[in-house]
């Protein structure tokens, strides 16, 4: 012990220039994790928090007691959705840099946290996703015409005009709006879970922040109320190891897991690999049954990599290793399931270019359609008047008078 | 008709909507079991159960957030908070959701949440337990800002608050919880019983959200205020032997500017007067929109009395409260103007 108190101030493992080190990730084989039953005691489950659930092995086999056993037909459909939102991403990316829309997030290496959640839930579970969620709005079926329109600001967005981009919602498809303020959704899910449980409804609500995030309040709120009245909600952490700059040691990150963070209110914390398709399902499917049997909340931690930047307008590169990816020990989600897939013998390399290709061209024509609602320069434009509406349920005369106020001033 | 006091009053409101309408639920600290620190839901969770009436954690912003969630899920939350000083924790589940939501979801997604909290000083509450922080709020667009002044409003307001789409902050200004208060402190205790609007409908109601009231006609001067000073104002009013009328804005945001106007048109004179620190308060709102309607008709510039800038004093409550001896120097003063 030193003689005097002082302040740790923590350090990410590798900055620019020194070579990646991902040591301090505590991993455990695939396999090698028990899966418990359904109703396990919290206190029976603690090593869930700690260990790391993982069904792909290093051969791409799938292993272990989670293993869900998913057909190959339906092992192509993911495939497909996480394809999908990467090609989405790297489409919008470019647009982005073109100058054809304001700014743009990407899920690059967390693909799989939105596809195999969706694929576990079922339709009448609310989803209250973060800004990266952008894979669960595709999977619960958003056309990508209006995701992108939502980028645009064009006459057939979503938002008309009052959101950033990537800031979707659809009730429709009962993933909620998304805010710029970080974890204020995650108590709102407990809430809704809370609300199903008092209708005696058995919908559940699942929530997503990142590793940074958990330092909100708003996340111990959350965690509070869901242990206190155990609503039915599942609260996950995207553990991608960077909050822009920030990597995840200033959240806590580095002395326990965050998957553990619950044990203290007895919510069970499930660490799962999350680059890892298979074992994220069977993870999720696990706590939604749970909670749907009256078993209360968990908190799963997915141990992910932010592949890209933060957002459109940010530089990695100055902050962490340029080629930190590629040493991240839990590969890449996409890549992994592809590998799974052929050795199995129900995938190809040609395939997946096939499918790329149709995928790109599916975004493309996409793209083109969007552009015909108007682009950020190009008309149709949205009348502007509209920015008036939805502040309350009916315009109160205020607000309308500002509205004339400002069409004569300014015009629509 | 039975005599209330406002206690009973916001009881019957919340009492009268959980008997309706099995979505409306409460939630807030010390509120079920116990039925709260000021007994607003005294008997409720006896009535309605554990799970219309929730007891929560000391954790003001996951008790907002939950709400929200609840809102969104087809409930009509009513939560509590037990003091207006306590709702800092919960202010950017406020500001940032629950006020955006219907707009940033184009109406997709809203959450007809309704806060209770009590406001206001003159209960020895010190600076924790004693603030109006009403122009925060009402600077919030998306979110209504109601005040009510006697037990009738009270239901009618609140009733109309938990039924409306539209999220609201309700104030209670505590101190007239149990009686009318005139200013002074030293007087024997005052009850609800002998005040015309103690007299509420048992049964359903409402006072509607976007309405100020007239509560004393007058002709010489136009006093605008709310809550507590309501009763303070009055008694000023006839200390100082001015004919004035006296308006309870009770709905602070979106406001009913054109009752306050027509008024000072017709009287020239306008004093605001609120418990709230003056910098930056709800009064300089108003003046501001009253002077732009009223300007060719005023005989003398608009006057505020206010708190003073300060936190609430605990030793020197009353000389921080706006009382009968201000208002009675506003209204002089305002009068010897020509």
């Amino acid at each position: 012990m030193a003689r005097k108190s002082r302040l740790h101030i923590p350090r990410p493992s590798a900055r620019p220039g020194d070579k990646p080190d991902f040591s301090y990730l505590n991993l455990s084989p695939a396999g090698s994790t028990d899966k418990p039953a359904i109703g396990a005691r919290t206190s029976e489950i603690e090593n869930l928090s700690y260990e790391l659930v993982r069904v792909l092995d290093d051969d791409h086999e799938a292993v272990g007691p989670w293993n869900p056993n998913i057909d190959a037909a339906e092992l192509q459909i993911a495939l497909r959705w996480m394809l999908l939102n990467r090609v989405f991403d790297k489409r919008m990316w470019q647009i982005q840099r073109q100058g054809r829309i304001s700014f743009y997030m990407e899920a690059l290496g967390e693909e799989a946290v939105s596809i195999a959640q969706a694929m576990a839930l079922l339709p009448g579970d609310m989803c209250f996703p973060s800004y990266r969620n952008q894979g669960l709005y595709m999977y619960r079926g958003v056309k990508l015409v209006d995701m992108m329109c939502q980028c645009l600001s064009n006459t057939r967005d979503m938002c008309k005009g009052r959101q950033l981009p990537i800031m979707y919602h659809s009730r429709e498809a009962n993933v909620f709006s998304i805010s710029g303020n970080l974890g204020t959704q995650y108590p709102h899910a407990v809430g809704w879970a809370m609300a199903s449980a008092i209708k005696g409804e058995d919908h559940i609500a699942a929530s997503w922040v990142g590793d940074g995030s958990t330092a909100e309040a708003d996340f111990h709120h959350a965690l509070t109320f869901a242990a206190v009245y155990q609503a039915p909600v599942i609260l996950n952490v995207v553990n991608n190891q960077w909050a822009i700059s920030t990597f995840q040691g200033f959240a806590g990150g580095e002395r326990r897991p965050f998957a553990a963070r619950g044990l203290g209110l007895g919510i069970p914390g499930i660490r799962v690999d999350g680059n890892d398709l298979l074992a994220i399902y069977s993870v999720t499917l696990w706590a939604a049954e749970r909670a749907r049997r009256g078993g209360g909340p968990t908190l799963i931690e997915l141990v992910t990599y932010r592949a890209g930047a933060h957002s459109t307008s940010d530089d990695p590169s100055k902050y962490r290793p340029k080629d930190e990816a590629e040493f991240f020990p839990l590969g890449d989600p996409i890549e992994r399931l592809k590998d799974h897939l052929i050795s199995v013998g129900k995938w190809s390399e040609e395939k997946h270019e096939q499918l790329t290709e149709e995928l790109k061209a599916e975004v493309l024509a996409a793209w083109k359609e969007a552009q015909q609602y108007g682009t950020m320069t190009e008309g149709p434009f949205l009348d502007s008047a509209s920015m008036f509406d939805d502040i309350y349920a009916e315009t109160p005369p205020h607000l309308e008078s500002q509205r004339r106020y400002m069409l004569e001033i300014e015009g629509s | 008709m039975a005599q209330m006091s406002m206690i009973d009053a916001i009881r019957s409101a919340m009492d009268v909507l959980m008997e309706k309408d099995p979505n409306v639920i409460v939630l807030g600290q010390d509120i079920g079991y116990f039925g709260g620190v000021f007994r607003c839901t005294d008997g409720l969770q006896r009535k309605y159960g554990e799970h219309r009436v929730i007891d929560a954690p000391i954790a003001e912003g996951g008790i907002i957030g939950a709400a929200i969630g609840m809102g969104v899920n087809g409930l009509r939350p009513v939560a509590e908070i037990q003091f207006a000083d306590y709702i800092y924790p919960g202010f950017d589940q406020i500001v940032s959701e629950l006020a955006r939501l219907r707009y940033r979801s184009c109406g997709e997604f809203f959450s007809p949440v309704t806060i209770r909290t009590p406001c206001g000083g003159g209960i020895r509450g010190g600076q924790t337990h004693s603030q109006s922080p009403e122009a925060i709020f009402a600077h919030v667009s998306g979110i209504r800002s109601v005040m009510p002044s006697n037990p009738y409003d009270a239901k009618g307001l609140l009733i109309s608050a938990i039924e409306s789409d539209d999220p609201v902050i309700f104030f209670e200004p505590k101190r007239i919880y149990n009686g009318p208060f005139d200013g002074d402190p030293d007087k024997p205790a005052v009850s609800w019983a002998s005040h015309p609007k103690g007299e509420v409908p048992e049964g359903y109601y409402t006072v509607p959200l976007d309405t100020a009231e007239v509560v004393e006609p007058g002709e010489e001067l136009t006093i605008v205020t709310y809550g507590t000073l309501v009763h303070v104002a009055k008694a000023a009013a006839d200390e100082a032997g001015v004919d004035a009328e006296i308006i309870d804005v009770r709905s602070l945001a979106p406001l009913d500017i054109k009752t306050l106007t027509e008024s000072v048109n017709k009287t020239g004179r306008c004093l605001i007067a609120h418990e709230a620190t003056r910098f930056g308060g709800y009064g300089g709102e108003l003046a501001a929109r009253i002077q732009k309607e009223c300007f060719w008709n005023l005989e003398a510039p608009i006057g505020r009395v206010a708190g003073w800038d300060t936190p609430y004093p605990h030793a020197f409550e009353w000389q921080y409260f706006p009382g009968k001896k201000r208002l009675v120097h506003g209204i002089r003063k305002m009068m010897e103007e020509v």
